[in-house]
């Protein structure tokens, strides 16, 4: 029995302790120092709804969440099909599409914020096509920002899904498709009737994977745009990080990081209830 | 269905044209890196001559050797530790039948629906009061902490599969359940070790904020903290960013071109569940 308690006592005092900590502080004025905090209710929660920077960043944060998951996976799913081929170079591929997962975020945030600036790559190769009209300060306009760092992690993280994917589709056995095929079905109709049922637990598995890491997403935003302009791309995990270290509104980011949890918890929670039968089968 | 057929060919066209677009980001890191620090930034392409001294002068500037050295030292401690950690833990609920290992088991999994955001201030000023914070011990608490519900999630997951026939031989010869875990389990649970070293180790290696908050201005930075900071002194020096960006990510591109085969494949099994 002792064999569990080193590993309950680190996650209890690193994990649960600090949450339930934050928890109950959210409805105090507290400082940060001692425990002179009196109660304040939830007056915590309506100064970040007051406020249009955190209640922006909870819209980017879903706006962000729910186009990189559809990106992320379509891409996934494509090049996984693509390569579970007979393509002669889909070992070589697949280390290419997987080569961004291993570059470090912050690293790739740097490296999209360069191609992305004014006198950037980008808008460089436009020029050069003749596309001048099509160049654009992607990471200065408020209405573009967020989709350009969208473009930076779907770049990041669709070898990601294209690995689950593969492994999914490895497990399809090719019986099925091939007595399709004698019936008809063409590679389209395949693919939807039966590899994608098929690979439900991949499905299920990257769904939840990209859901609840792009919720929290801070690194890829931090080093591309710092959450400008303007609060443009500011997500819910950079304003509690600025509340927190910059700001020093304690009480405003432990209210922010409540909010934060429970969106990640329900929708985690929500995600899991629906799909965990057909994640296990 | 397995030949190689003209619309294969097709396929294989169109992917390789894909892949192409996939390293244009990659091939700009490189290609900036080496040009003239004077240069104005933009085009695609290489520029003559290369400036490989850009890299051992952003290397000297960046202080990226002792960065990587600390790097490689809190990943490799926080991997060891989270993998005997939580196999351990991950035996005993596995093996134990009575409602508390239960508990313990959905206590880890709680773990999943914490961002940690919120546990984030609270810990920083803990750690701050116990004058922890410039300490890399801090960051490998927190990372096997961190890690501690989807390692133990694996672990369990295999364990409660395993079959108890080598256990019981070795109760049979007498064998404690210290002996038993670490002669017996530990070795037959060697797929999930690898999965979760390599999941771990990814993650650890490229955290940000974690070092950000604990280790900024110490003399234990990591390599991700060292290109922050880096990146704030020579802003407008993109080739010399760039190539403090590539010295930073050399080793975990060598461990990935070594190991590419075994990363896929743990990826692969491991977030299978």
């Amino acid at each position: 029995m002792w064999f569990v308690i080193p590993a309950v006592l680190v996650y209890v005092a690193v994990v649960i302790a600090p949450n339930v900590q934050g928890l109950a502080y959210s409805f105090t004025d507290w400082d940060g120092f001692g425990a002179a905090a009196s109660f304040v209710g939830i007056d915590n929660y309506r100064h970040v709804f007051a406020d249009d920077n955190a209640v922006g960043s909870i819209v980017n944060t879903f706006v962000l969440t729910l186009l990189v998951t559809v990106g992320q996976n379509v891409i996934g799913l494509l090049l996984a099909l693509g390569l579970n081929s007979q393509v002669k170079s889909r070992y070589l591929l697949r280390l290419v599409f997987f080569l961004p997962v291993v570059l470090t975020p912050i690293v790739a945030g740097y490296l999209w914020k360069y191609l992305l600036m004014p006198e950037g790559t980008l808008n460089a190769v436009l020029g050069s096509l003749g596309l001048d009209g099509l160049q654009q300060d992607w990471l200065g306009d408020p209405d573009l920002v967020l989709y350009a760092v969208c473009a930076a992690i779907v770049w990041q993280g669709a070898g990601y899904s294209m690995v689950i994917y593969l492994a999914g589709l490895q497990a399809v056995p090719s019986e099925a498709l091939e007595a399709a095929a004698m019936d008809g079905a063409g590679p389209v109709r395949r693919t939807w009737s039966i590899t994608l049922p098929l690979i439900n637990g991949a499905i299920v598995v990257n769904l939840l994977l990209t859901v609840l890491g792009n919720l929290k997403q801070f690194d890829t935003v931090f080093s591309m745009t710092s959450g400008g302009p303007a609060g443009a791309s500011e997500t819910m995990a950079t304003t509690v990080y600025k509340s927190a270290f910059l700001y020093l509104q304690y009480p405003n980011a432990l209210a922010q990081g409540v909010l934060l949890t429970l969106v990640v918890g329900v929708i985690g929670f929500v995600q899991y209830r629906l799909t965990q039968r057909k994640a296990l089968a | 269905m397995n030949r190689y057929t003209g619309r294969t060919f097709a396929l294989e066209l169109v992917l390789i044209a894909v892949a192409a677009i996939f390293m244009v980001p990659i091939l700009v890191l490189i290609s900036v890196a080496l040009r003239d620090p004077n240069s104005t930034p933009g085009f695609l392409g290489f520029t003559w001559p290369l400036h490989f001294e850009n890299i051992s002068t952003a290397w000297t500037a960046s202080a990226m050797g002792p960065s990587l050295v600390n790097s490689i030292v809190i990943t490799t401690v926080s991997v060891a530790l989270i993998i005997v950690v939580a196999s351990a833990a991950s035996y005993t609920i596995t093996r134990r039948t009575q409602r508390w290992s239960r508990g313990v088991f959905y206590l880890f999994l709680t773990g999943f629906l914490f961002p940690g955001q919120l546990a984030m201030l609270p810990l920083y000023l803990t750690f701050s009061k116990a004058g922890l914070v410039g300490n890399p011990v801090t960051v490998i608490l927190i990372y096997v902490a961190g890690h501690m519900p989807f390692t133990v999630f694996l672990y369990c997951a295999f364990l409660r599969d395993l079959p108890r026939d080598y256990e019981e031989a070795a109760t049979i010869d007498g064998a404690g359940s210290l002996r038993m875990f670490w002669t017996v389990v530990f070795p037959l649970a060697r797929p999930v070790t690898g999965t979760v070293a390599i999941l771990t180790a990814l993650g650890v290696w490229n955290d940000f904020l974690n070092p950000l908050l604990y280790l900024t201005g110490g003399n234990t930075r990591t390599a991700p903290l060292s290109v922050y900071t880096f990146v704030g002194e020579y802003s407008a020096n993109w080739p010399l960013v760039f190539s403090a960006l590539i010295t930073s990510v050399i080793p975990i591109l060598v461990a990935y071109f070594l190991m590419q085969r075994f990363i896929m494949r743990g990826f692969a099994s491991g977030l299978k569940g």
